[in-house]
C-alpha cells in the first residue's frame, strides 16, 4: 500500500525520476489545454452556438458568478488564475473514474505547488490593486502588533490549502485501497463516487479559499471596510 | 521489548487515538454548523445560497482539522521516520 503516487515510479535515470504524479498532471494538462485550444476555435455569436460553447458558457459564467460573490468586482481579471485551479483540481478528481488512474492532488507535492501559486498570486493580486504602499499597510492593521500575527497566518493558510487538498485527495485512495482487500464487490463503487464529491467539493473550496484571499488582499484598510465588507443586517420580513 | 517493537507498538496506539480523538471535535462542531444552517434555511429560504456556500466553506475549514489528524495517523502507519531510522540501523548493523 503506498501513500501517494509519487511512489509509483514508471522510469528512472540518476536522481530524475518519472512518477505517476508527473506523468498524469501531464496528461491532465495535455486534456485541458487542447480541450480549451479546441472548444475555442470556433466560437460564435450568432442565434445558435454549437453544444460545446454552450457547455464552455456554463462553465465560465458559473466560475465567474461564484468569484463575483465572493466580493471580486471584474471577474474577468481573476478567472484566468481561480478558473484554472478550479479546473485542475477538479478534472484531477473526476478522472479517478478512469481505471488505473492516481489522482496527482493525491501527492504532497501537487498540493503544495498548488497552494504555492496561491501564496503568490495574493500579494501580487494586493499589489497590482492598492499598489506596494496599499498592501504592505495591510499587514499592520489594526496596529502594528500585529505584524507578525499577519505574516503567521499568510504562511500557516498556504500550508493548511496544501494540507486540506492532499489529505482528502489521499484519504479517498487509501479508503478505497483498503476497501477493495476487505469488501471488493460493491463498496468501492460507493465510496469512489462519494470520493467525486468530496473532490469538486475540495475543488471548489481550493479555488473559493483563494478568491476570499485576494478579495481580502484587494480590500483590507479601505477608509470603511465596515461598509464595504459586512453591509447592514437586513431586516426580517 | 526492542526498540522496533517498541515504535511499532506506540506507533499503531497513537495512530488509533489520534484518529479517534482528533475526529470527535470536528464531528460536533460539524453538526453543530449543519443544524444552525438548516434552522436559518428554514428561517430564510431567500438566502439559501449564501448560507449554503458559507456552509461548505465552514465545513471545509471545520473538517480539516480532522483530515490533519488523519494525516498524522498516516504517517504514523505508513511512512513512519522513526522506525525507517531504525530499521536502517538494524540493517546497518
Amino acid at each position: 500500500m503506498h501513500l501517494s503516487p509519487d511512489q509509483i515510479v514508471f522510469w528512472q535515470f540518476g536522481f530524475v525520476n518519472l512518477n505517476a504524479t508527473i506523468v498524469f498532471t501531464w496528461a491532465l494538462m495535455l486534456v485541458l489545454a487542447l480541450g480549451s485550444k479546441l472548444l475555442t476555435r470556433n466560437l460564435s455569436d450568432d442565434e445558435k452556438p454549437s453544444r460545446w460553447q454552450g457547455v464552455l458558457e456554463i462553465v465560465v459564467l458559473g466560475i465567474e458568478q461564484q468569484i463575483a460573490t465572493v466580493g471580486l468586482q471584474e471577474p474577468r481579471r481573476y478567472i484566468g488564475f481561480l478558473g484554472t485551479l478550479f479546473l485542475f483540481v477538479a478534472a484531477a478528481s473526476i478522472c479517478t473514474v478512469i481505471p488505473g488512474y492516481e489522482p496527482p492532488t493525491g501527492s504532497l507535492s501537487t498540493t503544495v505547488a498548488l497552494a504555492l501559486c496561491v501564496f503568490v498570486a495574493v500579494p501580487m493580486f494586493g499589489i497590482l490593486g492598492r499598489g506596494l504602499r496599499g498592501y504592505l499597510k495591510s499587514y499592520v492593521k489594526p496596529t502594528w502588533v500585529m505584524l507578525p500575527f499577519n505574516i503567521i497566518s499568510e504562511v500557516s493558510r498556504t500550508l493548511a490549502l496544501a494540507v486540506r487538498l492532499f489529505g482528502n485527495m489521499m484519504s479517498g485512495t487509501m479508503i478505497l485501497a483498503i476497501l477493495v482487500s476487505i469488501t471488493p464487490l460493491l463498496f468501492p463503487i460507493v465510496m469512489t463516487v462519494l470520493g467525486l464529491l468530496t473532490g469538486i467539493v475540495q475543488a471548489y473550496i481550493f479555488a473559493i479559499l483563494a478568491a476570499v484571499y485576494i478579495a481580502a488582499a484587494m480590500r483590507a484598510g479601505e477608509p470603511d471596510p465596515d461598509a464595504a465588507s459586512n453591509p447592514a443586517p437586513q431586516p426580517s420580513s | 521489548m526492542d526498540d522496533t517493537t517498541i515504535i511499532a507498538a506506540t506507533s499503531i496506539v497513537v495512530a488509533g487515538i489520534t484518529t479517534g480523538f482528533g475526529t470527535m471535535g470536528p464531528a460536533l462542531a460539524e453538526g453543530r454548523a449543519v443544524a444552525t444552517a438548516l434552522t436559518s434555511l428554514a428561517q430564510q429560504p431567500d438566502a439559501s445560497a449564501t448560507i449554503t456556500r458559507t456552509l461548505f466553506v465552514g465545513l471545509a475549514m471545520i473538517e480539516s482539522t480532522a483530515i490533519y489528524c488523519f494525516v498524522v495517523s498516516m504517517i504514523l502507519i505508513f511512512a513512519n521516520p522513526f522506525w525507517n531510522h531504525f530499521i536502517a540501523q538494524a540493517a546497518g548493523k
